[in-house]
C-alpha cells in the first residue's frame, strides 16, 4: 500500500492520466515524417523527402544536445563538432575503402566519445559563460583541423564513393531508404533518452540542472553525472553525422562551423529544452522555415531572427510549452 | 565518558585579517543536541560551512567518530553519515516532495550510473523517502511539487532529505529562519521528536526555542567560542549575558 502511494507520487502528475503527452508528441511528429514519403508521391514534390531526412538527422542531433543543455543546463557552443567528427569518420573511412556502416558508424561514437571525454573533463571545470567559451573554443579547433587537413580535402571537404552498405550491400543508395532508415535511428534514439532521463542517472542529471549545491549536501559530486551525459551527447551527435554524410554523400568542414553549433541551440530553445520531442520538432520548424523564406527573399535570415524573437518571448518553453499549453497539459 | 561523535580542535578560517573562525573547539556526544548560538556575524554559517565540508578550513581539525575529515569534501561526509540543511531553502523545486527525498536516498543506495529502469518506480528508493517523510509529518505532501510546498513545509522537507541521507549527525542551519509561530512550534516539536534518534547540532536565532531543546550550546562571538556548557550554566556566564543575552535584554 505504502509502495503504491510512493509510486504514485514519485510519477510526474500527467502520467496518471494514462499516457503521457511526451509520448503523444513523439508519436505525432514521428508519425508525421513516417508519412512523408507518402504526401511526397501524392503532391509530386519528390524533393520532401530529402528535406524530412535532413530534418530528422538535425533532430537527432538536436536531441542529443537537449540532454546536455535541457536536461543537464550545459550551454555546449561546441556541439556541431561531433556532427562533422561523424560525418568525417564516414568520409575518411571511405577514402580508405571501408563502406561499411556498422564500421563506419563505430569510429564515429568511438571518436566522438573520446573527443566528448577530452574536451567534457577540462570544459566542465568551468560553468555558465566560461563553459561556452570553452566548448566554443574547442569546437572551432575541430573545426580548423579538419579545414587544413588537405589529405581529406580540407577547406573543399571530402566526396563519398559511395553511401555506406550494410553487410556489403548498397541498402542506403535510394533516397527512400535512406529515409527511413534515419527515421528509425531518429525513434530508437528518441525511445532510448527517454528512458535515461527518467533513470536514477537522468533524475541526478536533473537534480544537478536544479540545483548543484543541494545535490553535494545529499551526497552526488556533478562532475562525473555531467561528464558522462556530454560523452553521451557527443556519441550520439556523432551518429547524426555518420547520417549527415551519406544523406549528402559528402563530408565537410561547414559542418562543424559554429554557425552550425549556434543553429543547434536554436533548435532545441525553439523546440523547447528538456523535453526531447521539442527539439526535434525546433530542428524541423527551423528546416522547414529557412527552407521557406529562402524561397521568398535572400533576406530569410532577418525573418528567421524575427520568428525566434517571437517565439522565445511568447511561447515560454518553446513549442513543445507551447503545444502542452494549447492542450492543457501542464509544461 | 564514550568519544564525543563530532570532535572539533582549534579551527580557524580568516578572510584576509578578519577571522571569521578563531580556534573554534567543540565536543559532541552522540545522542545530544548541541546549539550554536551567537549574535549576528558572529560566524556562525562559516563555522557550518567548515562542518559539512562546502567551505575549508584553514587549519584546525574536525572529527567524526573519531576519523579525521578535515580534508574530506562534503559528499565524502555525506557518505560518512554528516547532512546538513540550509538556512536559505535549497530544495529542488522542480522535482516532486517525494523524488526530493528519494534521491536522497538514491545517493546511497548503489550506483547512479544506471540509465534504463525508471527511478520513480523503485519501491526501495520510494519506501525509505517516504518514512523520512513521514517522520516530518510530510506523508500526504508526497505527490506535490517541492516548489508548491509552504514556507514551513520546506523547512521540513529540508530536514526530510537530510534524513534521508541516513545520517547520524545533523547539522541544521537555522531551521525556523523566516516561520511564523505555527510554523516554528511544528519544526520545535520535529527538533524534539529527532533528538530521540540523531545527533543534532543547531543553529538558531530564536533563543526561546534553543533553551527549549538543546542539551548543551556553545555560544559564538566574533568567531570564538566564548562558553560552552548546558543551557543553564551558559546562561548564568556573565561573559555571554554581557556579549549577548544582555543586548537581548537592553533592547
Amino acid at each position: 500500500m505504502t509502495a503504491l502511494v510512493a509510486r504514485a507520487a514519485a510519477e510526474p502528475p500527467r502520467r496518471r492520466i494514462g499516457l503521457s503527452g511526451t509520448a503523444v508528441a513523439a508519436g505525432l511528429i514521428l508519425g508525421a515524417f513516417a508519412l512523408v514519403p507518402v504526401a511526397a508521391q501524392a503532391l509530386g514534390l519528390p524533393f520532401l523527402v530529402v528535406t524530412a531526412t535532413r530534418m530528422m538527422i538535425f533532430g537527432l542531433a538536436a536531441l542529443s544536445l537537449d540532454l546536455v543543455l535541457g536536461y543537464g543546463a550545459l550551454v555546449s557552443f561546441g556541439h556541431a563538432a561531433f556532427i562533422g567528427i561523424g560525418a568525417y569518420a564516414v568520409g575518411i573511412l571511405d577514402a580508405h575503402g571501408v563502406h561499411d556502416l556498422g564500421l563506419q558508424a563505430l569510429a564515429a561514437v568511438a571518436a566522438c566519445a573520446l573527443f566528448a571525454l577530452v574536451t567534457g573533463a577540462i570544459s566542465l571545470r568551468t560553468r555558465g559563460v566560461y563553459f561556452i567559451m570553452i566548448t566554443l573554443a574547442f569546437g572551432q579547433m575541430a573545426y580548423f583541423f579538419m579545414v587544413s587537413l588537405s589529405a581529406y580535402g580540407g577547406d573543399d571537404g571530402l566526396p563519398l564513393s559511395r553511401r555506406s552498405t550494410l553487410a556489403g550491400l548498397p541498402l542506403l543508395e535510394g533516397d527512400l531508404p535512406l529515409f527511413y532508415g534515419v527515421l528509425a535511428v531518429l525513434a530508437l534514439s528518441c525511445l532510448a533518452l527517454h528512458r535515461v532521463v527518467g533513470s536514477r542517472f537522468g533524475r541526478v542529471l536533473r537534480g544537478t540542472r536544479d540545483n548543484a549545491v543541494r545535490m553535494r549536501a545529499i551526497g552526488f559530486a556533478p562532475f562525473p553525472y555531467r561528464l558522462t551525459a556530454y560523452v553521451a551527447a557527443g556519441a550520439l551527435a556523432g551518429l547524426a553525422g555518420v547520417l549527415l554524410a551519406n544523406q549528402a554523400e559528402f563530408a565537410s568542414p561547414a559542418y562543424m562551423s559554429w554557425q552550425r553549433s549556434g543553429e543547434l541551440i536554436v533548435m532545441v530553445v525553439l523546440g523547447g529544452m528538456g523535453t526531447l520531442v521539442g527539439p526535434i520538432a525546433g530542428a524541423a520548424a527551423l528546416i522547414a522555415v529557412e527552407e521557406g523564406l529562402a524561397h521568398y527573399s535572400e533576406h530569410w535570415r532577418l525573418g528567421l531572427g524575427l520568428l525566434l524573437v517571437l517565439v522565445v518571448l511568447l511561447t515560454r518553453g518553446g513549442l513543445a510549452g507551447l503545444a502542452a499549453r494549447l492542450t492543457g497539459a501542464r509544461p | 565518558m564514550s568519544a564525543p561523535l563530532l570532535s572539533v580542535r582549534h579551527l580557524r578560517k580568516a578572510y584576509g585579517a578578519l577571522k571569521v573562525t578563531d580556534d573554534v573547539g567543540l565536543d559532541v556526544a552522540a545522542g545530544e543536541l548541541h546549539a550554536i548560538i551567537g549574535p549576528n556575524g558572529a560566524g556562525k554559517t562559516t563555522l557550518i560551512h567548515q562542518l559539512s565540508g562546502s567551505l575549508p578550513s584553514d587549519s584546525g581539525e574536525v572529527r567524526l567518530a573519531g576519523e579525521d575529515i578535515t580534508g574530506r569534501s562534503m559528499v565524502e561526509r555525506v557518505r560518512r553519515g554528516l547532512a546538513r540543511s540550509f538556512q536559505i531553502t535549497s530544495v529542488l523545486d522542480g522535482f516532486s516532495v517525494l523524488e526530493n527525498a528519494a534521491l536522497a536516498v538514491q545517493a546511497r543506495a548503489g550506483s547512479s550510473f544506471r540509465f534504463v529502469r525508471p527511478a520513480a518506480r523503485e519501491d526501495a528508493l520510494n519506501e525509505a523517502a517516504m518514512a523520512a517523510l513521514a517522520r516530518v509529518g510530510l506523508a500526504d505532501r508526497a505527490g506535490r511539487r517541492a516548489g508548491s510546498l509552504s514556507h514551513g513545509e520546506k523547512r521540513q522537507l529540508e530536514i526530510a532529505v537530510a534524513l534521508a541521507t541516513d545520517a547520524r549527525l545533523l547539522l541544521l542551519d537555522e531551521p525556523l529562519a523566516g516561520t511564523g509561530p505555527e510554523e516554528s512550534a511544528i519544526l520545535v516539536g520535529l527538533m524534539r521528536d529527532l533528538k530521540t534518534t540523531h545527533t543534532i547540532v543547531l543553529i538558531e536565532h530564536d533563543m526561546e526555542a534553543v533553551f527549549a531543546l538543546a542539551d548543551r550550546m556553545s555560544v559564538l562571538v566574533y568567531g570564538r567560542v566564548i562558553a560552552s556548557g548546558d543551557p543553564a550554566a551558559v546562561r548564568a556566564d556573565p561573559e555571554v549575558r554581557a556579549a549577548y543575552l544582555g543586548e537581548e535584554e537592553a533592547a
